[in-house]
């Protein structure tokens, strides 16, 4: 088992930059999840430490080795794609046996590894099918099968769960994390996904536009977004964002938005005190807006008048879009709300919950 | 038969319609085989009967002596049969030219599919323009080098001379068959072990039979009933192909008729035979190249 690290690598596809000076150390057995937007460098940054792209500068490492120009074959890894890339010619038990074949294992040590991973994806009955006739959540299987044979240093994974349906999405998450646990090695996983990020990773990196924005636990990553794309990107629904402006003094300050003014709570205060008079990003996550009738004790609450817009209930919950002053923003309510369209409602803002970001570089005050 | 249902039973179309399109096809089935059955009915008449106002395809007094002339010679002239040999010669530089033919376009299919280096986009369209240059005009170049290479009465100048004009061709079907295969198939080879070379031979060549079937047919075939380049590389008797092997059987004033018939005959059926056999992959494989998926 191996850690890896990447140390200021850039990867330029002609003018543009893939992937920009990205340091990041992924600690042995951790289970990492690279998210981000299409395109935000998330999968080149996995194929260059899988050695299928050649990285423009930079150092890539897998334990204590300098892996830029050493073969994919020989850096120690397994990669599960997104379209599985199950070789179509070969039976279930082939493709899984491929890459220790190629090796030059034992037929008795190939036999027992593929049955063994087998039995943990319990795909037994498969072995001697073709990926043809194999479901998506079958192949799926084998995919990762293919992997564990190899008993690698680092696992690399490149939206695996993109291509199944909702269900077995849910299902194969908590089975890739099972599999983290009972395997004990460095997995790095890429998705789209901010849920998937949240379940499975140990520590989530988040990239946008080739950078590196913040790795961090899911929980830190969730509370303390760095900056207003973090914030905005982890989440669901994503965290509501106000242009304010500070008024008043360091020991009693407010932030005044568009058709609300709130004060702000005394331990953010002091960071914000160069802000005085100027404008600020506010930002508030949904659940930490209340309807005002059923807001939880014990919050540091303040009230606004908003008109509801739409509202969707979710069961447990209803996502409520209020309008003030033309902008509008989402609540994620108590399913008793009595919050109907058009009506003029009071909500709550949990003060003790709420962010505030610089507008130029749009990094958070703290 | 229900004429009816036969008629509406495709698409819906008309029955009007229907017949125009039968007439068509009618139509060129009888050019397409009226020449076939007239050379067989020639090869089984007496004597060398080209000419005749007997319109039988089987005639009253059809008989088989124009094939065994053929395979086992004339016992009266005592004159020997070359067919087997003509058969071989064939067969040598035709199986030859279609094997060194899909060696090689499929490496350089694989490429200019898959690699990125200068001269990629306009060394396909060159490769597209020798399509379009007809035989007769390669003739005088092609005759003038194989002779500076000394390889006129050589096998090995014939191949080169078919793979010149057909591996082109090849390179394009292949090509266009291996666009299709997903590039991740290859990475999932190259992180379980192997080298480019080697997923491209463990990988890629598996998937691609039903193209590399074209191409060893196509290779096959342009040699195969090839006249006019034979005629100037090869002056050997002994080295003839079937085709310059067939003209022997026509003198300055006579024509072998029944026998250059016979021959004829013997020599499409090893084609029919392989396309026969091979026309599940040919179909597939013509149209897979183009779609996608």
């Amino acid at each position: 088992m191996a850690s890896v690290t990447y140390d200021h690598v850039t990867k330029c596809f002609g003018d543009v930059i893939a992937v920009n000076d990205m340091t990041l150390d992924i600690p042995d057995k951790e289970f990492l999840v690279l998210v981000g937007p299409s395109g935000c460098g998330k999968t080149t940054a996995l194929r260059l430490l899988a050695g299928l792209e050649e990285v423009t500068s930079g150092i890539i490492k897998i334990g204590d080795r300098v892996v830029n120009d050493v073969a994919p074959k020989d850096r120690d890894i397994a990669m599960v794609f997104q379209s599985y890339a199950l070789y179509p010619h070969m039976s279930v038990y082939d493709n899984m046996a491929f890459g220790l074949k190629l090796r030059k294992m034992p037929k008795r040590e190939i036999d027992r590894r593929v049955k063994e991973a087998a039995e943990i994806l319990g795909i037994q009955e498969l072995l001697d099918r073709k990926p043809r006739q194999l479901s998506g959540g079958q192949r799926q299987r084998v995919a990762l099968g293919r992997a564990i044979v190899r008993e690698p240093q680092v696992f690399l994974m490149d939206e695996p769960l993109s291509n199944l349906d909702a269900k077995l999405r849910v299902q194969t998450r908590a089975e890739i994390s099972k599999l983290h646990q009972r395997l004990q090695a460095t997995f790095i996983y890429v998705t789209h996904d901010q849920t998937e990020a949240m379940t499975m990773g140990t520590r989530i990196a988040v990239m946008k536009d080739g950078v590196l924005q913040q790795v961090d636990t899911p929980q830190n990553l969730y509370d303390y977004p760095g900056n207003m794309f973090v914030a905005g990107f982890i989440g669901s629904p994503a965290m509501n964002f106000f242009e304010t402006t500070l008024s008043g003094t360091v020991e009693e300050m407010y932030a005044e938005g568009p058709g609300f003014k709130v004060r702000v709570p005394a331990d953010k205060t002091h960071a914000l005190r160069d802000y005085l008079g100027k404008r600020v990003i506010f930002g508030i996550r949904p659940e930490d807006i209340h309807d005002a009738e059923y807001a939880p004790p014990g919050i540091t609450a303040e009230t606004i008048t908003a008109k509801v817009d739409v509202t969707e209930l979710m069961g447990s919950e209803v996502f409520v879009y209020l309008l003030t002053d033309a902008k509008t923003f989402i609540g994620r309510f108590d399913p008793r709300t009595s919050a109907r369209v058009g009506k003029t409602i009071d909500a709550v803002f949990n003060m003790a919950k709420t962010h505030f970001f610089d507008p130029n570089t749009e990094r958070a005050i703290r | 038969m229900n004429w009816r249902k036969f008629f509406y039973r495709a698409h819906g179309d008309s029955p009007f319609k229907r017949l125009i399109i039968h007439l068509i096809l009618i139509g060129a089935c009888v050019i397409a085989v009226y020449p076939i059955l007239r050379i067989f009915t020639i090869s089984i008449r007496p004597g060398d009967r080209l000419l005749s106002t007997d319109l039988r395809i089987i005639p009253k007094d059809a008989t088989l002596n124009s094939y065994r002339l053929v395979l086992f010679g004339d016992p009266v002239t005592k004159r020997k049969s070359d067919f087997f040999l003509w058969l071989w010669n064939s067969l040598v530089i035709t199986l030859t030219t279609a094997t060194i033919g899909v060696i090689l376009s499929a490496s350089a299919a694989y490429a200019f599919s898959r690699f990125r280096f200068p001269g990629r986009g306009p060394g396909l369209i060159f490769l597209l323009t020798t399509q379009m240059i007809p035989a007769g005009m390669l003739l005088l170049p092609l005759y003038i080098m194989l002779s500076r290479l000394k390889l006129i009465n050589n096998y090995l100048g014939l191949v080169i001379a078919y793979s010149v004009t057909s591996v082109p061709f090849s390179i394009w079907i292949l090509k266009g068959y291996f666009d299709t295969i997903p590039l991740d198939l290859e990475e999932a080879a190259l992180i379980d072990g192997t080298s480019r070379l080697g997923a491209f031979y463990r990988i890629i060549l598996p998937l691609s039979t039903p193209s590399l079937a074209i191409a060893f047919l196509f290779n096959f075939m342009s040699g195969w009933s090839e006249y006019l380049v034979a005629r100037v590389v090869l002056q050997k008797a002994n080295m003839y192909t079937w085709p310059l092997g067939l003209w022997t059987f026509a003198g300055q004033f006579t024509l072998a008729a029944g026998r250059f018939a016979a021959a004829s005959i013997m020599i499409a059926l090893p084609a029919m035979a392989l396309f026969l056999y091979s026309s599940k992959w040919l179909v597939s494989g013509l149209t897979l190249g183009g779609v996608k998926g």
